[in-house]
């Protein structure tokens, strides 16, 4: 590994940090758009800040272009404050035309400067090692490392000091409010974070690969758990996992490194929705279809509760009169006599005393309207579940 | 260039005549489709959507080697497709919020296409250039069988519209409703999301990934503020969308260097703001002209309750009282006098004022909701 691999690797995996903290927020406050939104309009601040500055790095130019990315947000919030369209139209309309300007502007005026839409949109993080900074004649390292270190480090050092307050206005803005926490101030604290890191980022990863590195780790990381340090944590792993995988990746095919990297963060989310333990698809199906045979079978021991008379519990009747398929029948009959709820003599049904038990209870929570307490109770009774 | 020599161009230069109708017809029918969208609270599923395409374009490149433009739109219509699915299955099999699953979808597809991009660009036998026009679009790419094709898929969406309209609208506004009626809301559900796709698929050429939500949602919003009818809001919406892509192709044939996409874009949101703020009803100047005339009539009412007050305890409804006596609570201003007196609700003399007994009358009525107001 050349040292120029090693300082790209260490640049995407800054970027995958800076991004994940304000991402994780993001994606509990529910505004992952907005982070989509500020990465298309700040175009045209960083069209304009070159056009002032000529230089990608420079940190007016940064600050121009974030202040574009927090424009964005009050304008969405603006136009929904008309309430002539709901907040995600005010999204759909703001960025595009912030993002059009931003393009005419760089094909009228910046053609044949060195800033193409490419470049903002990809961003070309192979070539970020050479740009380096000196200080009278010392290699200061690349000018990418050190614009994002110091955007992470900020975000480091701002997290740390409002985690408490962001962490209450996040998952409980009334109190947050009550308490004397100014809403507003966070919001656009995180906000103006947001856009810094867009914008620090972009050099490296580009625009919209910015927004991948915000959501997919974030998304990931809360399918996990619900811990907001131990959410933080996460996606910042994922993220540092999928940049440098990432790399590799690339590195091998000979492509883009941001693409690799976003495939890596959408195969990590991929892994993630289907496998994660209890909010996964497939932990969710099974537990679904588990439901689904409880709730059958509490149906069909309630039947044979309401029929003392022998002819209503042969198990010929009860297929024919309660209509199920045969297998589902069978799924059913069979979990009941494990959990000891039912006794079969002469084909005839009946409840044994747990099942009596079992269900004369559920009878009390159903009609007193607490069904949601038969899932308590299921734990104490079944030895087995659906 | 005058308006005149420009229709004339449009006749003779076979280019800016393609252009022209491609953008109209594709305006159209983002317009009407991006009504529902709209109103459906999807307005981001088309930037998802079109960001989505990405990869299935460039599969098919890779898989077929063709550059035809059928076949990629064929490629970008499945990855399409299967994005919208993807996100629905997040948001309604696990507790991420749409608004997270869209942004993800939109930016892990997009990210996986520009690596397939890349990738196709270092093969050494492919001839990739071209595929690069679906980013941002380039309307001068287009060609008459492109026309062809979009006219044929709004003609289709036109007639699914109509035959399933009523479907559509209830869908659309009550959906428990639609479904304790026995209508099928999952396929109705899945073919007008379907359409969304193909219209957005079909603007890709045009307009490109990254701005294509702007055309399926400008018209729409911009439509929204004349009316409160399903049906007129759809056609009003195509109607933007068509002068939308008809405008934004003649400036930008008009000037230097000018990409279509993002000039029509740039129309439509002018569009959206010129709807915002003068439609007549929900328009923001008009509400607040409606705002500053409900604060004048509440103001003179005040006065003529104020001095009904004052009259009630006298016999004689018309005595005359002093100006002066309404100055407690800040009960009158000269103007609001102005408007009674020219009402002919109050007659003033000197410095002496006297309620008529039409002014009475409105001022015994003034909180009976009953009587019909002037």
């Amino acid at each position: 590994m050349t040292s120029a691999q090693f300082e790209i690797q260490l640049i995407a995996s800054l970027v995958a940090i800076a991004c994940a903290i304000p991402g994780t927020f993001l994606v509990l406050r529910k505004m992952a758009m907005i982070s989509d939104a500020i990465s298309h309009s700040i175009l045209p601040g960083i069209v304009l800040g070159f056009f002032l500055t000529q230089d990608l790095n420079s940190p007016w130019l940064i600050l121009l272009a974030a202040a574009t990315g927090v424009l964005t947000v009050v304008l969405v919030e603006k136009i929904q404050q008309t309430k002539l369209v709901k907040e995600d139209t005010a999204i759909g309309l703001v960025f595009p035309a912030l993002f059009s300007i931003g393009v005419i502007l760089i094909a009228k005026f910046a053609n044949d400067v060195h800033l193409d839409i490419d470049a903002v949109l990809l961003g070309e993080l192979a070539f970020t090692p050479f740009d380096r900074i000196y200080y009278d004649g010392m290699d200061l390292g690349p000018k990418a490392l050190l614009v994002i270190g110091v955007i992470l480090f900020v975000t480091i050092l701002l997290l740390l000091a409002f985690f408490k307050e962001l962490k209450l206005s996040t998952f409980d803005a009334g109190l947050a409010t009550s308490l004397g926490f100014s809403p507003i101030i966070l919001h656009y604290g995180l906000m103006s974070v947001a856009s810094v890191t867009t914008v620090g980022a972009f050099d490296a990863v580009g625009a919209i690969l910015v927004v991948a590195l915000m959501i997919a780790p974030a998304a990931s990381a809360y399918l996990l758990t619900t811990d907001l340090k131990k959410m933080i944590a996460l996606a910042a792993t994922f993220g540092v996992f999928s940049a440098i995988s990432g790399y590799w990746i690339a590195h091998f095919l000979d492509a883009s490194i941001a693409g690799s990297m976003t495939t890596m963060l959408g195969i990590v989310f991929l892994a993630v929705y289907l496998f994660a333990p209890s909010k996964g698809l497939i932990a969710v199906l099974y537990r679904e279809k588990q439901q689904r045979i409880e709730v059958y079978l509490i149906t069909f021991l309630l039947h044979l509760k309401n029929h003392s008379e022998e002819n209503e519990r042969h198990v010929n009747h009860l297929n024919e009169h309660i209509n199920w398929q045969k297998v589902r029948s069978k799924t059913v009959l069979n979990l009941a006599l494990k959990n000891n709820m039912i006794r079969i003599d002469n084909n005839i049904v009946s409840l044994t005393k747990k099942g009596e038990t079992f269900t004369s209870k559920a009878i009390d929570y159903i009609v007193t309207y607490e069904d949601g307490l038969i899932e308590d109770m299921k734990d104490d009774f079944f030895l087995f579940r659906g | 260039m005058d308006v005149l020599e420009y229709i004339k161009l449009i006749s003779s230069d076979y280019t800016l005549r393609t252009i022209t109708l491609g953008t109209a017809v594709l305006g159209a029918v983002t317009g009407m489709l991006g009504s529902f969208a709209v109103l459906r609270k999807q307005s981001l599923l088309g930037d998802a959507i079109s960001h989505a395409a990405l990869p299935g374009i460039a599969l098919a490149f890779l898989i077929t080697g063709s550059k035809d433009t059928n076949v990629l739109l064929i490629g970008a219509l499945i990855s399409g497709l299967l994005g919208t699915f993807w996100i629905r299955g997040i948001t309604t099999k696990t507790h991420l919020k749409s608004d997270t699953a869209l942004g993800l979808i939109l930016s892990v597809f997009f990210g996986f296409g520009m690596l397939l991009l890349t990738f196709i660009q270092k093969q050494p036998n492919a001839n990739q250039a071209g595929l690069d026009k679906y980013l941002f679009g380039q309307a001068a790419t287009l060609v008459e069988s492109d026309v062809w094709l979009m006219t044929i898929v709004t003609g289709l969406c036109l007639i699914v519209l109509l035959l399933f309209w009523k479907e559509f609208k209830i869908l659309l506004f009550d959906k428990d409703y639609a479904l304790t009626l026995g209508f099928n809301t999952k396929f109705i559900d899945i073919l007008i999301t379907s359409f969304i796709v193909l219209a957005i698929v079909l603007g890709l050429q045009t307009v490109g990934v990254v701005l294509m939500s702007a055309m399926l949602l400008a018209p729409a919003a911009a439509a929204r503020q004349w009316t409160n009818s399903l049906g007129v809001m759809v056609f009003i919406a195509a109607i933007f969308g068509a002068s939308a892509g008809v405008l934004g192709t003649a400036i930008s044939a008009t000037q230097n260097n000018l990409s279509t996409g993002p000039v029509i874009v740039l129309v439509a949101s002018v569009f959206v703001l010129f709807s915002f703020i003068f439609s007549p009803n929900r328009g923001l100047l008009f509400r607040q002209i409606r705002l500053i005339k409900n604060r004048n009539d509440l103001e003179l009412q005040k006065t003529l309750a104020f001095m009904y007050n004052i009259v009630e305890d006298h016999e004689n409804n018309s005595h005359p009282h002093a100006i002066k006596i309404l100055n407690n609570f800040q009960g009158f201003s000269k103007k609001g006098l102005r408007d009674l007196v020219e009402k002919n609700y109050v007659k003033l003399d000197g410095e002496m004022w006297s309620l008529t007994p039409e002014g009475f009358e409105t001022a015994e009525n003034l909180y009976n909701q009953n009587q019909k107001n002037d």
